[in-house]
């Protein structure tokens, strides 16, 4: 018999109206809220981390590197000050990370299996995770804002709102590296491989820490390597938005890239093309 | 739900599930080779196998964790290559590896399952309270799932994997690892499934006792069909005297070639 034959058999509905897919990503939302609620110490975890930073590592570099006006600024800015948009940038980017490695134990687990056998495409279903795991780094970002504008970091209050749009973006773009990286890595005991070698050079080959002009200063390699890293046009879209202002360099490249990331994470878990054809998917 | 829903009895003419010439390769291991199988609409049909047989391979290629590298796969009709929306919205199926989430409770797992499925508010919940009860564990609803034992998980997964009322349940090897009362209730309740709802039910196993006389079987040794077709023509064609017999006999052996 024909599968044309079949079709007209047994069709009581096809596809899945908006309404349902909007279910289904508010499901995979509620799923990563939940977890995240009920994991509560990766909370405490990307709390405590830029805490650290802005609350030791910038008071030491107060009175060692002085910060020039560069813009977004119109003042000579303390380095608390210059620190909190790599420090948020950092939060998400550890967030991208951190839902990387939660996809490769749920692959290795086997509940990343009840996902994938979804009957929506796969590729809303990685965006929808996508979507999701920003959605929880936006959550992050707000409670250390909190903090930081307690201890003394001065933001214009506006800035809380422009900033989320950016937000957005560079999670996304994080979450897609984060989720393409997952893709790779076969077990999760390869996953310090991406702390040494994606997590650490992303962030300090970045400007995060140190203006660019700076680092150029010293070394005109480092420099060069910082102008290619995303995240640091990810900092610098972060920084310029808390201040009502667009960086449109930086919101070209972390459009693009996030594109990229996005689509290479959609193919690699493809059905038909990605590395889990090559790997048999996980555990038997 | 214990009745044969309307439509099912116009669509029994479409075999649940309909493998084809099905080969599969992991680099240069061949993993399964010219696999063909059907499942008919209320019916239970096993596939058996020593480990590495080739039966996760085969249940990971029909639930579209990954395509195969040459013929089809169709769920009702719809083949899982072309229209796999269509082809997993019919199918439920519970893996061999546990695929919980251990943080969230019983209800919210399944309420998780149910959203992926495009079913979401009071139905989904009324779904999930129905499947539990079915199974026999609405009373651990707000459990942990990581606080239930082997057997109860196992039973929520199967109450996950008909949320969507599915016709065709695969089952990869569910009763590994369970005792011995665990393993009575759940085959138990999957054939009644197959009875009282006809659904198709595709169940990879190595453990023959799980199998009765008119099932239908498929052999698989080293990713090759040996035998295909109810037990007791299986049983005959190999010239033994039993099912444990003949598997014995067409899984010691090096593999023949498939007819």
């Amino acid at each position: 018999m024909s599968d044309l034959a079949f079709d007209t058999i047994e069709a009581p509905t096809r596809g899945f109206t908006v309404g349902q897919y909007l279910i289904c990503l508010r499901g995979i939302m509620w799923r990563e809220a939940l977890r995240f609620v009920h994991q509560r110490e990766r909370f405490v975890s990307a709390l405590v981390r830029p805490l650290v930073w802005l609350f030791i590592f910038a008071a030491g570099f107060r009175q060692i590197l002085g910060v020039s006006i560069i813009p977004p600024y119109e003042t000579y800015v303390l380095y608390e000050v210059y620190v909190t948009p790599g420090l948020i940038a950092m939060i998400q980017l550890f967030n991208g990370m951190q839902s990387s490695l939660s996809m490769v134990y749920d692959r290795e687990m086997g509940n990343m299996r009840m996902l994938l056998v979804s009957p929506f495409p796969r590729w809303f279903l990685i965006v929808s995770k996508l979507l999701s795991s920003t959605a929880v780094s936006i959550l992050q970002v707000a409670a250390f804002l909190v903090v930081a504008t307690i201890w003394g970091v001065d933001i214009p209050t506006w800035g809380y709102v422009t900033v989320l749009p950016a937000l957005v973006l560079v999670g996304l773009m994080l979450g897609a590296l984060g989720m393409l990286l997952s893709s790779l890595i076969k077990q999760l005991e390869n996953f310090a491989g991406v702390m040494n070698f994606v997590i650490f050079p992303m962030f300090f080959a970045s400007s995060a820490l140190y203006p660019l002009w700076l680092v150029q200063q010293s070394s005109p390699v480092v420099y060069t390597i910082c102008r290619l890293n995303p995240f640091t046009y990810g900092i610098e879209l972060i920084r310029f938005s808390l201040y009502g202002k667009l960086d449109l360099l930086s919101l070209a490249v972390v459009l693009i890239a996030a594109i990229i990331f996005t689509i290479g994470a959609i193919l690699a878990y493809d059905p038909s093309r990605g590395l889990l054809v090559r790997r048999g998917g996980g555990p038997a | 739900m214990n009745v044969i829903s309307p439509d099912m009895t116009v669509a029994t003419a479409v075999p649940a599930l309909s493998v084809t010439g099905v080969s599969h390769s992991y680099g240069s291991r061949r993993a399964l080779d010219n696999v063909s199988l059907t499942v008919p609409q209320g019916e239970f049909t096993a596939v058996l196998g020593l480990n590495g047989a080739g039966k996760t391979t085969l249940l990971s290629l029909i639930t579209r964790l990954f395509d195969a590298r040459q013929g089809s796969i169709s769920v009702l009709g719809y083949r899982i290559d072309r229209e796999p929306g269509e082809a997993l919205r019919r199918l439920g199926v519970v893996f061999q590896a546990r695929t919980l989430d251990l943080d969230l409770s019983v209800m919210e797992n399944l309420l998780f399952h149910a959203a992926l499925h495009g079913i979401g508010g009071r139905e989904a919940r009324r779904r999930a309270h129905a499947a539990l009860l079915d199974v026999g564990i609405a009373e651990r609803a707000k459990d942990k799932a990581r606080n239930l034992s082997g057997g109860q998980m196992r039973r929520v997964e199967i109450a996950r994997s008909l949320m969507h009322e599915p016709r065709l349940l695969v089952l990869d090897e569910p009763t590994v690892g369970l005792d011995i009362a665990s393993k009575v209730a759940i085959v138990t309740h999957v054939r009644r499934l197959v009875r009282e709802r006809g659904v198709g039910v595709l169940w990879t196993t190595h453990l023959l006792d799980e199998i009765e006389p008119d099932d239908n079987i498929l052999i698989l040794h080293l990713g090759k069909p040996q035998a295909h077709g109810v037990v007791r023509d299986v049983v005959a064609a190999s010239g033994q005297d039993t099912l444990r017999a003949a598997f014995t006999a067409l899984t010691e052996a090096p593999p023949q070639e498939a007819a």
